[in-house]
């Protein structure tokens, strides 16, 4: 059952001047075919500015196609009637952690979405309380949160999304704009929704180390694919990579340096415990 | 030109419900021409610190030295400090304000009170020094890239020529080529001019690579201040306080519990892959 | 730290007043300032005195923190006594300095407005006190909705009123980032004349400006990623419902009214009670 599909997707940004007129054009996603499937962890990278955002705005119809078509749970974006059935099918979360937060105390911002829906009052309190349960924020229900951390943020955020029981989730870049700790609390939840609620995990990122655990990755670049792949399958494509402007981990880096050296390693090393086994065989 | 802080402390809404001592005895000498790295978690003080080395904080107790003088004196000229010693925020594209980057770029100038003329050539030297494409010099800063929208706003700082430059995550939000670029233009500058660079980060591998002396601060005190090999040599310790070494770090020890004979100082990839084909050498010439 | 600045300055606690529905309190408070407004005298204010003290002693929010609330308005209290004590003729004369002369009305009168003004204060406070800034535009929405049947856009009104409130605290530390930024680079914002002041403001509002319209394009795009279409259809998480209590402080409340001014106006109750 497929998540989300693309045929030839084609966007164009329009340049405007100052009074408006369009001036030009920019080709941000250049005719791309994906297909994604119910329950998978998808990566998709790219430098800034190689078309991903774009593409994930696609998903939720905040952008829909110039040319092409995007489907997402079976609804053609472009079809207005199902505009609301697309945007709750498919939840988005943000960059910036503050800028996606509406309530002034952490439980009315994650009964937002719910509140939108329609959904009656009792079952908003079920949904919030589950939610935040699901990304470990329950006992911070009451706060401000303003007084939260970055990755605290980003977690309220991601429950505000699942409160809406959402069958795909689409991350844009979530970890951009957090501290290593932060980066490793929003990953972790991320981690556990896919185990326990069963949903499409859809992550943007230039940082390879984040989809390691993914079933596939996608590589964009000017607007096109230009890799897919399982991460060990991409991984190993280290210049590639940089070509792209992207970088794999120090282990994969090494591990490619020592090949490149003349030692016997396997492309697409992941970790640590893997490169540390490949040396000592090698002993 | 060196800086100096003698038992700084300093606490944010001291005698409120949100009194929080935010550094505890800094004693910290940074002598001209050093490039630093500071390192610490959220909150650990590091932020605060910078702002201390500029005069934008005041220490609620304690000196803070810049070129032998007391910058807490009667009379000492903050306004001058802050031309020597240049402060560039995080995400420093937020503080873009003029109608073209040249303009923007000459606003430090202008505030030293020099001459138009004199100000657009500091202001020319120091987007070249970025690498700013002078096509772009008229137009509008908030038309550019991000990438673009950095290397202005630092040229911002760098056109008043201060001999201390100091930068608070300059890599923040950028992707992997982006930061290669600005560390790299960063460790360029340090070593064509004599500026002292000091350089706040989260990212362990970036600081590894660049500097020659790491702060690394916990909870408003120095918890470790050497070189980047001694620093990471601590890194069970690091990761007691929330932070990390380089992931080499981490494969130097694993191989060497694996019964390798190889040395844990590499920080950097060049130096595992050195030390490891050293190594392996070694073994085979060992067998044979 | 200056996020914990909030407009109004809400006291948490757990008291009769703080579990009040919001439309009670802005209500009351309303009704409560106007009848200060009704009656001039000694008797009236003990009544507004009685109500008000009573008020202050359910909130549990202690009493300095009200008085805090007079400090910006001293200036208006002092120019409000001194214009009354001496220029209200009236009355037996109590003292006179050249042209300048206390009248026995203006002492009176100064007095009067005196005790109006620090009335009105605490008493707006108190509610502000009580009363989240949310469940304040809570209250403004639900008490506000007939005005829909003439178009007025009630429910956007309040959303904009609450995504302000919430955005206030972010863009109070965003200024404070930029002005810091901008003096690193050597600006000056405290020496010069008004002129040279308003332009070295540029460098903070136009940067400032330019994020709040950057937050403003996200979070938009948040909402309607989240399925915000409007008011309509929308069901609330907590839904304003009046209780026993809430009838009970309104009759409480029109009960002070009507005895404020019965016996501030000195109406003898035997004409009320045939």
């Amino acid at each position: 059952m497929r998540m989300i599909q693309t045929k030839d997707l084609v966007f164009d940004y329009q340049q405007r001047d100052e009074e408006g007129k369009v001036i030009g054009t920019h080709r941000a996603i250049n005719e791309v075919d994906i297909d994604i499937y119910k329950g998978q962890f998808i990566g998709i990278l790219g430098h800034n500015g190689s078309g991903k955002s774009t593409l994930a705005k696609h998903m939720n119809a905040l952008l829909v196609p110039s040319g092409g078509t995007m489907w997402v749970d079976g609804k053609d974006t472009k079809d207005e009637d199902q505009l609301w059935d697309v945007r709750q099918a498919a939840g988005m979360v943000f960059q910036n952690p503050d800028n996606q937060i509406i309530g002034t105390v952490v439980e009315e911002d994650v009964g937002f979405g719910p509140e939108n829906l329609g959904v009656p009052t009792a079952d908003i309190w079920k949904r919030v309380e589950d939610s935040l349960k699901s990304v470990g924020m329950l006992e911070y229900r009451s706060h401000s949160p303003n007084k939260l951390s970055g990755g605290q943020k980003q977690r309220v955020a991601i429950a505000g999304v699942m409160a809406m029981r959402p069958k795909c989730i689409v991350l844009d870049e979530p970890t951009a704009m957090l501290d290593p700790n932060g980066r490793k609390e929003v990953l972790s939840a991320v981690e556990e929704l896919r185990e326990k609620e069963q949903v499409t995990v859809i992550l943007i990122t230039h940082y390879m180390e984040e989809v390691i655990g993914a079933d596939k990755i996608f590589v964009m670049d000017q607007g096109n694919i230009v890799m897919e792949g399982t991460p060990g399958e991409i991984f190993g494509q280290v210049d590639k990579l940089k070509e792209y402007r992207l970088d794999v981990p120090q282990v994969t880096r090494l591990a490619d340096k020592l090949k490149k050296r003349g030692l016997d390693i396997p492309d697409g090393i992941l970790s640590i415990e893997e490169l540390v086994d490949e040396i000592c065989q090698l002993n | 030109m060196s800086i100096k802080l003698e038992h700084v402390n300093y606490i944010y809404s001291p005698e409120t419900a949100y009194e929080k001592h935010a550094l505890r005895d800094i004693c910290l000498e940074i002598p001209h021409g050093q490039f630093v790295g500071i390192i610490g978690h959220t909150g650990s003080g590091k932020s605060t610190l910078i702002q201390h080395l500029n005069g934008l904080i005041k220490a609620t107790d304690g000196t803070v030295y810049y070129d032998g003088k007391n910058i807490y004196d009667e009379g000492y000229s903050l306004k001058e400090l802050r031309s020597q010693v240049g402060l560039v925020f995080q995400y420093p594209e937020h503080q873009l304000f003029e109608v073209s980057v040249l303009k923007d770029v000459c606003f430090g100038p202008h505030n030293q009170g020099l001459s138009e003329p004199e100000c657009e050539k500091r202001a020319k030297e120091a987007l070249e020094l970025v690498g700013f494409p002078e096509k772009y010099y008229d137009q509008s800063p908030f038309d550019l890239s991000g990438g673009q929208k950095r290397r202005a706003a630092i040229a911002g700082v760098l056109a008043m020529r201060p001999k201390v430059l100091v930068l608070d995550e300059p890599t923040a939000g950028l992707d992997p080529k982006g930061r290669d670029d600005i560390l790299d233009q960063i460790a360029r500058l340090h070593s064509q001019t004599d500026m002292t660079v000091i350089l706040v980060s989260h990212s362990m591998e970036d600081i590894a690579k660049y500097v020659e002396r790491i702060i690394v601060m916990n909870k408003g005190s120095i918890m470790f201040d050497d070189t980047p090999k001694k620093v990471f040599s601590h890194y069970r310790e690091l990761e007691s306080v929330g932070l990390a070494a380089p992931q080499v770090t981490y494969i130097m020890h694993a191989l060497k519990e694996k019964g390798m004979p190889v040395s844990t100082a590499p920080t950097t990839v060049e130096e595992a892959a050195d030390a490891i084909m050293e190594s392996l050498k070694k073994e085979n010439r060992e067998i044979l | 730290m200056i996020r914990d600045i909030t407009i109004g300055q809400y006291y948490p606690a757990d008291s009769v007043l703080h579990r009040l529905d919001p439309r009670v309190k802005v209500v009351c408070t309303l009704l409560y300032l106007i009848s200060l407004f009704l009656f001039k005298s000694v008797p009236g204010y003990t009544v507004a005195l009685i109500f008000l003290g009573g008020c202050i002693k359910m909130s549990k929010v202690p009493f300095k923190f009200i008085v805090r609330g007079l400090k910006p308005i001293i200036m208006l209290l002092m120019i409000t006594v001194i214009f009354n004590l001496f220029l209200n003729p009236g009355g037996a004369i109590l003292w006179s300095f050249w042209k300048l002369a206390i009248t026995e009305k203006g002492v009176r009168t100064a007095v009067y407005m005196a005790i109006r003004l620090i009335f009105l204060i605490m008493g707006s406070s108190l509610m502000t006190f009580t009363t989240t800034p949310n469940e304040l535009t809570d209250a403004i929405e639900k008490l506000l909705k007939p005005l829909n049947a003439i178009r007025v856009p009630v429910h956007e009104i309040a959303m904009m009123m609450s995504i302000a409130l919430r955005f206030i605290p972010i863009l109070l530390e965003e200024t404070d980032k930029i002005m810091k930024a901008q003096i690193a680079r050597g600006a000056d914002l405290e020496s010069g004349n008004i002129i040279q002041k308003a332009k070295s403001m540029i460098p903070i509002l136009v940067p400032l400006f330019v994020s709040a319209f950057r937050r403003a394009g996200d979070l938009a795009m948040a909402m309607e990623a989240r399925c915000y279409r409007g008011g309509d259809g929308r069901t609330k998480m907590k839904p304003l419902a009046y209780k026993c209590r809430d009838f009970a402080a309104y009759a409480v409340t029109i009960g002070y009214v009507i005895a404020a001014v019965l016996i501030g106006r000195n109406i003898p109750f035997q004409i009320w009670f045939f």
